[in-house]
């Protein structure tokens, strides 16, 4: 008996694309307030030991959160082969800033509080920030340019070419509708940071993330809004045309693609995912009215909702694509042309279902014995071990 | 696709890589050292070897923090850099790479912020096992990237499928148990733990050279002593095993590593010595030793192992057998949908060749206009360079002797001359701390240069699993990693020697404390340790052996 035959390619593929979202809102959940906790930090804390309890909270969980995304990387390497050959090629300059920044940030909270010298450490506070505000940044200005399409054609062999040269492909991404999304997509995670900080701090630093945090928390639901607006009315969509083969081969030259309606049509093809961009909405306005009231666990766990409604809806938007080509749309990438072999989808998913729910298991129960507030008295009279 | 693509794609590839892995083989071995460590202070409850723990445990966070941070570049690479590979191996490869995050990562990066920070919070059990779990998570890591690595040397279970244009997994069991896979990654491992016994013997011998921290240094040579000697050993046994399957795996690298250029008569020598010389197709000044590469290679003494010369000639005839692949793959292409089923046998028969007839891709646009003469250049293109192999290859295994012999002679003075060092050997550990390092990234190069001109072995070769990038770009992103690669391994190193010269310094009092009440325990009325046997003499002169006690003999110590 072939095993792996039990569960249909299609239904595999759009598992996988689930699981992708998961692994992302979960790397934005997670890793996101660590994020957004480094672009607040030379904000929120004017001495040395209050800069110390900001980095103190995220110390003991930033390097499994940051699995998060590294597991994102490779999982899309394993279930959507041709997604990572070509965005990450086609995003060549972005992905250097974004893995420079994520190497200076680890860097960064572990040699920061290994000298005492005042100049060492403001020097690795920046790049904190700027390892915590460039991701966010750049992560956004990606969703904005996959939104919009991105010029690149696959040759007869899948061979991935690219318009433009190297800085017309960076200026290129730099376009306001991407810029936009590139500030929503900052502006939610410091929130995010923001109901973080108000939850492990007290004090003089949680009152000043809370007033940063709601002052961001609007700054993203104005911005969410004009996307969407700008995303009806301004940009075009793409659509499959034809009969549309869910599980054939993983070919995308296979499947003819147009560019005619735009992409809110989704939304009367399938009403309900209207849900996403709604939860978005509710869960950034009750966070900023949690941020402003001092509530601790309900701020984190609102902002946690905005961010789930947030990036559900792009991808609900968009599907059945996943990264579509502006230069020659038939190239574009969908749920059903991009995907692994129909084995490799099931291997993979059965080593997901083993794996997955333990990795939430004990992440979870580090978190809970790492409950509480980080204090200024346990900061200065531990520091030899902790950061 | 022209040349300078490829050949700045590599560089940045090979710096990237190598630079990583001046992080990752610590990260093996010291995660276990410590966690052996804690399990001693658990087991006893002396305060000396949690302060052990801490204080390798400081220097393995410095050094783990630099792994995790420059594997972030070798997760995305591929796709940044190798579009084309990914595309076409992904379906393979990828599955290891997202494994190990699930199986690996999470587990060592969750619980390694609980081991620093977790002191406090708590059990002593409950903390040793979060010890275990990351030096677990850390090790089951090098498992799943070896089994990718492995697949690229031999690449099994899987098989071309012309309508996605790819490699596609045929059986996920061979690419697991792949003989290549299982040899590395034992190899590996055993390399890391060499590593690390390397540095905590030689940081450890440092400190009995200066008199300093000796209960902590003398703890630590014992364990690094023991644990590194059997890792030496397995490090050379399990390197023979790699010798054994590529003597059937990768017949070619095996070749040019020992700058064999004729097929010899079973058994074949070793070539101890020798300048191995592509242009005459003869390696001069040979010093051989008789039958021993047949029997590392082969284990046998009928088995030939074939030449450069004649392994040239096979994959002349596969290149041409993968023209008729190609030609097949493109009659296929043509006619979707409505494919002639003797055409689907000739691709069939021939598909495993495919990759040969894209080496000629280098000098001509379809491979089935190729002349005569361009086969031949793409046959000699498979021969790596033979030179810098050869001899990268001889200076790892002459480490590799070398740690065993140093492991060794600690170990007999840790456990039958108590604990005595000489001053030469203690020189000696503190001057070998970078071997380990060169010996893997040597054998790094063995593996990989060795392996050229294919990213994987007789499927894809290099010159066509790149981007469509510019030179721009990679010279500006090559450029970039070279200057903060640069400076964070000025600032690691700065804080590395910071934190080893400033020794153990928590739980000090506590540890001292402890030593100081149970002196009597740790030292006889003569200074010498405590299991001296009854009646033996104080040695007279301490020039030439370090006594282990650092303070000159003690005075007698009531006990408690």
């Amino acid at each position: 008996m072939i095993l792996f035959e039990l569960i249909d390619y299609d239904i595999l593929r759009v598992i996988w694309w689930l699981l992708m979202g998961v692994l992302l809102i979960g790397f934005a959940m997670t890793d996101g307030f660590d994020m957004g906790v480094g672009a607040l930090l030379p904000f929120v804390g004017r001495t040395d030991v209050e800069r110390r309890v900001v980095i103190n909270t995220v110390g003991p969980v930033w390097e499994g959160n940051q699995v998060w995304f590294i597991l994102g990387g490779g999982a899309i390497f394993a279930a959507w082969p041709p997604l990572y050959a070509v965005s990450f090629s086609g995003f060549y300059l972005a992905m250097f800033a974004i893995l420079a920044a994520l190497i200076l940030r680890p860097v960064a909270f572990k040699y920061r509080s290994k000298r005492e010298s005042a100049r060492w450490r403001s020097t690795w506070d920046w790049a904190l920030f700027i390892g915590g505000a460039v991701p966010a940044l750049i992560f956004g200005v990606a969703v904005g340019n996959v939104l919009q399409g991105v010029p690149f054609e696959l040759t007869p062999d899948l061979f991935s070419r690219y318009e433009g040269s190297y800085y017309g492909k960076f200026l290129g991404l730099l376009n306001p509708f991407a810029l936009l999304c590139g500030l929503v997509s900052l502006s939610m995670l410091i929130t995010h940071g923001a109901a973080w900080l108000g939850l492990k701090t007290e004090g003089e630093i949680a009152r000043r993330a809370r007033t940063i945090g709601s002052i961001s928390g609007l700054a993203t639901l104005a911005g969410y809004l004009l996307a969407g607006l700008w995303l009806a009315l301004g940009i075009e969509g793409y659509a499959l045309v034809g009969e549309v083969v869910t599980d054939g081969p993983s070919n995308p030259l296979y499947s003819e693609v147009s560019r005619t309606a735009t992409w809110l049509s989704a939304y009367a093809a399938r009403p309900w995912i209207a849900i996403a961009p709604l939860l978005g909405v509710t869960g950034m306005i009750l966070a900023v009215r949690a941020l402003r009231r001092g509530g601790e666990v309900s701020g984190l766990l609102w902002s946690k909702l905005g961010i789930l409604g947030a990036i559900s809806s792009v991808g609900l938007t968009m599907f059945p694509f996943i990264l579509p080509s502006s230069l020659d749309p038939r190239s574009s990438l969908t749920v059903w042309d991009s995907s692994s072999s129909h084995r490799t989808l099931f291997i993979m998913l059965v080593v997901t279902v083993i794996f997955l729910p333990l990795i939430l298991a004990y992440t979870s129960w580090v978190y809970s014995v790492l409950w509480g507030k980080v204090t200024e008295d346990e900061v200065t009279g531990n520091s030899d071990s902790l950061y | 696709m022209e040349l300078d693509i490829v050949e700045l794609s590599r560089l940045q590839f090979a710096m990237t890589a190598m630079y990583h892995f001046l992080f990752v083989p610590l990260t093996l071995g010291l995660s276990i050292l410590v966690a052996i460590m804690e399990t001693v202070y658990v087991m006893t409850g002396r305060p000396i070897w949690r302060q052990m723990t801490k204080f390798w445990g400081t220097l393995f966070g410095i050094n783990f923090v630099l792994g995790v941070a420059t594997g972030i570049t070798m997760e995305f690479q591929f796709g940044m850099n190798w579009s084309y590979y990914s595309h076409y191996v992904g379906d393979i490869f990828g599955a290891p790479l997202a494994i190990e995050g699930l199986m690996a990562f999470f587990l060592e990066a969750t619980f390694v912020g609980l081991f620093f920070f977790g002191w406090d919070k708590l059990s002593k059990v409950g903390h040793l096992i979060t010890a275990w779990l990351v030096a677990i998570g850390s090790n089951f890591s090098a498992l799943w990237i070896l089994i990718a690595n492995g697949w690229m040397q031999n690449p099994v279970g899987a098989e071309f499928n012309p309508d996605t244009m790819r490699m596609e997994m045929t059986s996920f069991f061979d690419v697991l148990f792949n003989e290549v896979a299982q040899a590395k990654f034992v190899h590996t491992v055993s390399a890391g733990y060499v590593t690390a016994s390397v540095f905590v013997l030689g940081v450890s011998a440092w400190y009995l050279l200066k008199g300093r921290h000796v209960e902590l240094a003398r703890r630590s040579i014992t364990v690094a002593a023991s644990f590194g000697l059997a890792s030496a050993l397995s490090v050379v046994v399990l390197g023979d095993e790699s010798g054994y399957s590529a003597s059937h795996t990768q017949r070619m690298k095996l070749a040019a590593i020992e700058g064999m250029w004729e097929t010899h008569d079973a058994p074949a020598p070793f070539t101890a010595f020798g300048i191995p010389d592509v242009e005459a197709r003869e390696t001069h000044y040979a010093v051989e030793i008789p039958w021993v590469m047949g029997l590392i290679g082969t284990r046998s003494l009928n088995t030939e192992i074939p030449g450069i010369n004649d392994l040239v000639e096979e994959a002349r005839a596969r290149i041409e057998s993968g023209i008729t692949a190609y030609d097949a793959l493109m009659s296929i292409r043509e006619q979707r949908g409505a494919v002639d089923p003797a055409v689907r046998e000739t691709f069939e028969a021939h598909s495993g060749d495919l990759g040969f007839a894209f080496l000629l891709l280098r000098y001509v646009e379809d491979p089935r206009q190729a002349t005569p003469a361009q086969i031949d250049t793409a046959a000699e293109d498979t021969i790596p360079g033979v030179l810098p192999l050869f001899w990268a290859f001889r200076i790892m295994v002459g480490l590799g002797f070398t740690f065993i012999a140093v492991m060794a002679y600690f170990f007999w003075r840790s456990s039958f001359r108590r604990q005595q060092y000489p001053r030469w050997a203690l020189r000696l550990a503190v001057a070998i701390i970078p071997a380990p390092w060169i010996a893997a990234e040597l054998g790094w190069f063995v593996a990989e240069y060795g392996r050229q001109p294919w990213t994987v072995d007789g499927v894809l070769p290099t010159a066509l699993s790149v981007s469509h990038l510019s030179v721009a770009d990679l010279l500006l992103t090559i450029a970039g990693f070279m200057i903060f690669y640069s400076v964070l391994f000025v600032v690691e190193m700065g804080l590395m020697l910071k934190y080893i010269r400033k020794g153990p310094f928590q739980d000090v009092e506590e540890t001292e404390a402890w030593e100081a009440r149970h002196e009597h325990r740790l030292r006889t009325h003569d200074g010498r340790g405590p299991f001296a046997p009854a009646g033996a003499q104080a040695r007279s002169s301490q020039d030439d052996a370090f006594d282990g006690s650092g303070r000159g003999p003690a005075t007698d110590t009531p006990a408690e």
